[in-house]
């Protein structure tokens, strides 16, 4: 018997060697990539061009980044990133606010309607912005509203996805605590800001960071309603570095761009990674 | 401190009605609990008083003024719930404190109430928990809390031991009885336990199916139950109720000419209850308990079996212990005429 328990282990430790392995293999695939961006973005551009391509980082990172963030090829990443932030930012905070306020509505008054206004807003989860995307323009563009941070946020911010999974919290909240509330003397609106609102801080974040990462990867939408370049967000932007026609690419700093993009949704994933995943698996009682 | 009084008070959901109209007069400072089966619409009852439910038809009187279109907030009412209700992400001295700060009172004051509060219930140690590091006695607690610390005019508690073990109930319903009867306020309390009706009243509401069965302490509804379902509902075990006829001050049960000094006026069909704690033995007894099982529960001895051979089903409790070796055995049983209790056949209430 003691023979067999080993043998078990044995079997057991191979498969921990394998699983890992097998983990650290695909790591290594889905990494390599972003290394070899990293790699082309510290070199200069005749060491890109001319194969076999470096697989070591180069000496001019400083000189890349630093091209790249204050020069950039049409506008300076600088701006296209301060953009990208105010665009993401704007979405993340305005999809919460008015999906935390639709659904408070839609799960805690009663009003006419209420049934086809849920089903209103479920229906528009069916209809990509793809869809709906020249008649938002023609509105944006008859509001005024093109290049500009409001035209940028507003026609993304209405979240059937948000006011759905809010609902579906809200249905969770025991209906005493409303009743308590309101015992003890709060106003609907006073009950939404010193209960219903903590209650959820979970899942605020969560929405939060895909709702960041979301407006940060936009990429039709900016493309169409900003032409003036210093309007242009950065995951466009790098798409407009590409020459046309005959020009030659600036590879490093195009490289060193994209390396500068990923790094903002990244900071906000790893800061609020522990609100993320709580609010992702848990609902707090 | 306030008198509470409802006049025919009905509620619909829809065109169903489930409360038919309730009269009762609350004095001031008097611990009254409902009690009904579960459905009977006591806790609809109290969220009408507590102005969670709205009122279809009657007027609520709080201190002898109409509250039916005032909020809770305005009624000066203060609620236990059954699962406690207590805000998760507020500490105990938070949700104590949360009616005080939205009625806007200072951060000095708050925190005394919440103080006193506290040390009347023994939660000052416990004021920066949050309620999930509490357990289920110190929650009800905390939602005791909530409710003094305002002062309120009213107590309302919606089955508010239910949640607890049974050893902590008992605690419980003694430490609410003296809280109530220290703070002297009017309170308001539905259960579906007979027990806690029975130990916790001044005066009891018995309810079934949204009318109100009986209304008075406690023991007046033990001793001369006014309806057939008030006499069943209270008592453990419940009382026996049999078909009976009576003649010439004499009783017939189930045709087998079981004679008893029937007390009172009543000829005709009547039902007949007996508590089973209220059956003696006697060699003599004019009623013949065939038993079918005994519980032995060491002060009393419960007999449960049938009248006669094949009567009706009937349960006796005796002091002491009895030793039955087997089903088959029969008891001579009698009981004193004060404690038969006759009811109208068909209307099932009291006769006189």
């Amino acid at each position: 018997m003691a023979e067999e328990r080993a043998g078990m282990v044995e079997r057991h430790g191979a498969g921990v060697w394998l699983t890992h392995g097998l983990m650290i293999a695909g790591v290594l695939v889905i990494a390599f990539p972003i290394w070899l961006a990293f790699v082309a973005s510290t070199v200069t551009q005749p060491e890109i061009t001319n194969p076999p391509m470096p697989l070591l980082p180069g000496g001019h990172f400083v000189e890349n980044y630093t091209a790249a963030l204050f020069s950039g090829v049409n506008v300076p990443v600088a701006t296209m990133l301060l953009n990208s932030l105010v665009m993401a930012t704007g979405i993340a905070v305005g999809k919460i606010a008015i999906s935390l306020l639709s659904a408070f509505a839609i799960v805690y008054f009663r009003f006419a309607g209420r049934t086809t206004f849920f089903w209103l807003i479920f229906l528009t989860l069916m209809l990509p912005v793809e869809v709906r995307i020249v008649p938002t323009y023609e509105v944006v563009a008859g509001f005024g509203m093109l290049n500009s941070y409001s035209g940028l946020i507003f026609p993304l911010i209405a979240s059937a996805t948000a006011t759905f999974l809010f609902r579906q919290f809200f249905l969770t909240v025991p209906d005493e605590l409303a009743e308590a509330a309101r015992v003890d003397g709060a106003r609907p609106m006073r009950f939404f800001i010193d209960i219903i609102l903590p209650m959820s801080r979970t899942n605020i974040a969560a929405l939060f960071v895909i709702f960041f990462i979301y407006g940060w990867n936009q990429y039709l939408w900016p493309l169409l309603i900003t032409t003036e370049p210093e309007m242009n967000t950065i995951v466009m932007g790098i798409k407009q570095m590409f020459p046309s026609g005959d020009d030659v690419a600036d590879w490093p700093v195009i490289m060193a761009t994209s390396i500068l993009a990923m790094i903002p949704p990244v900071i906000i994933v790893v800061s609020m990674q522990k609100f993320f995943v709580r609010g992702l698996v848990d609902s707090e009682k | 401190m306030a008198t509470v009084e409802l006049e025919k008070v009905k509620k619909r959901f829809g065109k169903i009605e489930v409360i038919h109209g309730i009269d009762i007069e609350i004095a001031d400072g008097e611990f009254i609990v409902i009690v009904g089966p579960s459905g009977c619409g006591k806790s609809t009852l109290l969220r009408m008083v507590a102005g969670l439910e709205t009122i279809s038809e009657g007027e609520l009187r709080i201190d002898g003024a109409r509250a039916n279109e005032k909020e809770p907030m305005e009624r000066d009412i203060a609620m236990v719930f059954q699962n406690y209700a207590l805000y998760p992400h507020m500490s105990v001295a938070q949700n104590m404190g949360y009616g005080l700060k939205i009625a806007g009172a200072s951060k000095a004051e708050i925190e005394s109430k919440v103080c006193n509060a506290a040390k009347l219930l023994q939660l000052s140690e416990l004021l920066d928990r949050k309620p999930r590091q509490l357990s289920g006695g110190q929650r009800q607690r905390v939602a005791m809390g909530r409710a003094i610390v305002r002062e309120p005019k009213v107590f309302l508690f919606d089955e508010p031991l239910s949640n607890l073990d049974a050893k902590l109930r008992v605690q419980m319903r003694l430490d609410i009885r003296e809280l109530q009867s220290k703070l002297g306020v009017t309170a308001l309390y539905v259960t579906h336990d007979q027990v806690e009706a029975m130990t916790m009243a001044d005066r009891m509401i018995v309810m079934n199916g949204g009318v109100v069965e009986q209304i008075g302490s406690p023991l007046d509804v033990y001793e001369r139950p006014d309806t057939l379902f008030a006499a069943q509902f209270i008592g453990s075990p419940s009382m026996n109720i049999v078909d009976a006829s009576a003649r010439d001050g004499v009783l017939n049960i189930g045709g087998m000419s079981v004679a008893l000094e029937c007390p009172r006026a009543a000829t005709g069909r009547v039902k007949l209850g007996i508590r089973p704690e209220h059956l003696l033995h006697a060699a003599d007894g004019p009623l013949e308990l065939r038993v079918r099982m005994a519980e032995p529960l060491g002060a009393n001895t419960l007999l449960h079996g049938t009248l006669a051979h094949d009567g009706p089903s009937f349960t006796a409790s005796l002091p002491g212990v009895h030793r039955i070796e087997r089903g088959g055995e029969s008891a001579r049983l009698t009981v004193r005429p004060d404690n038969m209790h006759l009811f109208d056949a068909d209307t099932g209430r009291r006769l006189a």
